[in-house]
């Protein structure tokens, strides 16, 4: 018998991609979007993001020692997670915004739902908007010592004109990790070049975004409103790295293609029609929640399934 | 009425059988109006109130409603007291009766109130029924009162509208709003499992102490136990030895309850 025949079970072909793999890519390539932060928002922003991300690996240690089980820290899930709602938050918050964030985020979010891959929501962006409902005054207190005044989105809101070259290199106010759209789309270069994400998602929702503010944002085909818009607040930074979330979004190509489509129309509404100027977050997560039916009406059809119909 | 009767039905009422936290019922007041303690406890007192007077009312009543038209003969008996209670709220505590608002009425249509008339009031003695409605009320009041409180530390860092947390306390005032309902009840719920279930595991039944089950249902008098419904081995005895005289026995009682 020849050394090439081995005999073995299923699965035969084996990939090097696991899950630490996927996730380590993901910290790096928000490491760009932290690191402007912080030298935006000077050593504020660096503490918080290290005790968001603190807090998010003790609390999934603890939680799983507590309730005896498999220790799943070193997936490096649970600091995405932490790394993801510090570049949501803004630099002024205190400490424990932190604590309070990262806790919810673990333990409420993801693990009681069953721990990564049973989440039925993001759990950086459902801590997020907990935070935003209970902490409204600390989360949207953007006046730090470089900047003060609204975020350019609350401008524009307003009418006021703003400065887009400031807003695309991130020279603005805003949270830790959403101002610079540079350091964020170098980041989801990387990942789209490594394979972790593809653009259907990220693409649809910006495509239809753009689309409804052309017919809806009261401007007509004003250029430099869309731009705005764009580089404004959390669109950049939800639609590559939230957005995409793997336990969160649909795993059919159709469903893809349609929760981008979603997602685009609700950030639409939600900034044009809203009474805040940002809306991305909520969009997001209202799409974690419509998924399983996403998913169902896209399911594709087995070969040979369904023909008699036609 | 036996003492131990009693206490049963309250014990019940408050730990075993407990509306919001084992049987789930009435979760629409316990979600919309446990934003304080106060609210809670306002609540809680008067849902007890009618329900104990209903309980009352209606089993006295047990044999004079025909079986076909039990369900609005129940209504109309709990809506008479709910207006009662509505006015005398209304004239007496009026804070009390703006905070509870459209809740009070919609106490009509509350499902422990119209569950315990049909499964325990409609098929027992009036005294038994009464005391089930107010353990019932208790466990109500108790649970209502513990999610307002917990709601109102952590979302307004007050207790009964006393400040008790320290002045650098920030409020998280999702708490006192809508989610904070849900999330205060599920986690409640999931406690009050854990400490049955380690209860239980330590040969301690929490269900049982002090309330008078000797785990002999062939001689229970308790018709609305919900032991009895899970246990049928008894049954089955009593089915193969044919025990006649056991038999006929259980068959008055039915009758009695009817």
């Amino acid at each position: 018998m020849s050394d090439l025949m081995k005999v073995s079970s299923n699965p035969h072909v084996r990939s090097k991609v696991t899950t630490s793999n996927i996730m380590l890519a993901v910290v790096i390539a928000l490491l760009p979007a932290a690191g402007f932060g912080i030298f935006n928002f000077g050593l504020d922003a660096l503490i918080l993001i290290l005790i968001t991300v603190a807090t998010c690996v003790l609390t999934e240690y603890v939680y799983e020692k507590a309730m005896h089980k498999k220790v799943t820290i070193g997936d490096f899930s649970c600091v995405v997670t932490g790394l993801l709602l510090a570049l949501n938050l803004p630099s002024t918050a205190p400490w424990w915004i932190g604590v309070v964030g990262g806790i919810f985020a673990i333990l409420v979010v993801k693990m009681l739902f069953g721990g990564l891959g049973q989440n039925f929501m993001n759990p950086a962006l459902g801590a997020r908007c907990f935070l935003l409902i209970s902490y409204t005054s600390i989360m949207c207190n953007f006046d730090c010592d470089a900047y003060t005044g609204p975020t350019p989105l609350a401008s524009l809101k307003a009418g006021e004109s703003v400065n887009i070259l400031d807003m695309v290199v991130g020279r603005t106010g805003g949270v830790i990790g959403e101002t610079s759209m540079i350091a964020i789309v170098i980041g989801a270069c990387f990942l789209i070049l490594l394979g972790v994400i593809d653009l259907k998602i990220p693409g649809t929702y910006i495509i239809t975004f753009v689309i409804f503010i052309f017919l809806f944002g009261g401007h007509g085909f004003d250029l430099a409103f869309v731009s705005a818009h764009l580089a404004g607040g959390g669109l950049m930074l939800g639609a590559f790295f939230m957005a995409t979330d793997y336990v969160t979004s649909p795993v059919t190509k159709k469903g893809r293609y349609l929760y981008g489509v979603i997602l685009g129309i609700l950030t639409g509404i939600f900034r044009i029609f809203g009474p805040s100027a940002e809306g991305v977050s909520y969009a997001i997560i209202l799409g974690n929640l419509l998924v399983p039916l996403i998913e169902k009406i896209t399911m594709p059809k087995a070969f040979g399934k369904g023909g008699e119909r036609a | 009425m036996k003492q131990n009767k009693i206490t049963e039905r309250l014990l019940n009422g408050l730990i075993k059988e407990n509306p919001t936290f084992v049987l789930m019922l009435g979760m629409c007041p316990t979600l919309a109006v446990t934003t304080s303690a106060m609210n809670g406890l306002g609540m809680g007192l008067t849902t007890m109130v009618v329900l104990a007077l209903s309980n009352m009312f209606i089993s006295m009543l047990r044999k004079v409603i025909p079986d076909k038209v039990r369900i609005p003969a129940f209504i109309v008996i709990i809506a008479s007291f709910v207006t009662v209670v509505e006015l005398l709220l209304k004239a007496y505590i009026p804070f009390l009766y703006s905070a509870l608002g459209l809740y009070i009425p919609l106490i009509v249509v509350n499902c422990i109130i119209l569950g315990r008339a049909e499964a325990y009031a409609s098929k027992n003695g009036v005294v038994a029924s009464l005391f089930d409605g107010i353990g019932m009320g208790l466990g109500f009041t108790c649970a209502l009162t513990i999610i307002g409180a917990v709601r109102e530390l952590i979302g307004a860092g007050e207790l009964f509208g006393f400040g008790v947390m320290p002045e650098s306390y920030v409020p998280c005032s999702i708490f006192v709003l809508a989610p904070g309902a849900f999330f205060v009840l599920a986690a409640l719920t999931a406690i009050q499992n854990k400490v049955k279930i380690a209860g239980e595991k330590r040969g301690r039944d929490m269900s049982k102490i002090q309330s008078g089950c000797n785990s002999d249902c062939m001689n229970c008098q308790e018709s609305g136990c919900s032991k009895r419904l899970i246990d049928t081995s008894a049954k089955e005895a009593v089915k193969e030895n044919g025990d006649r005289a056991e038999k006929s026995a259980k068959k008055k009682e039915g009758k009695n309850n009817d």
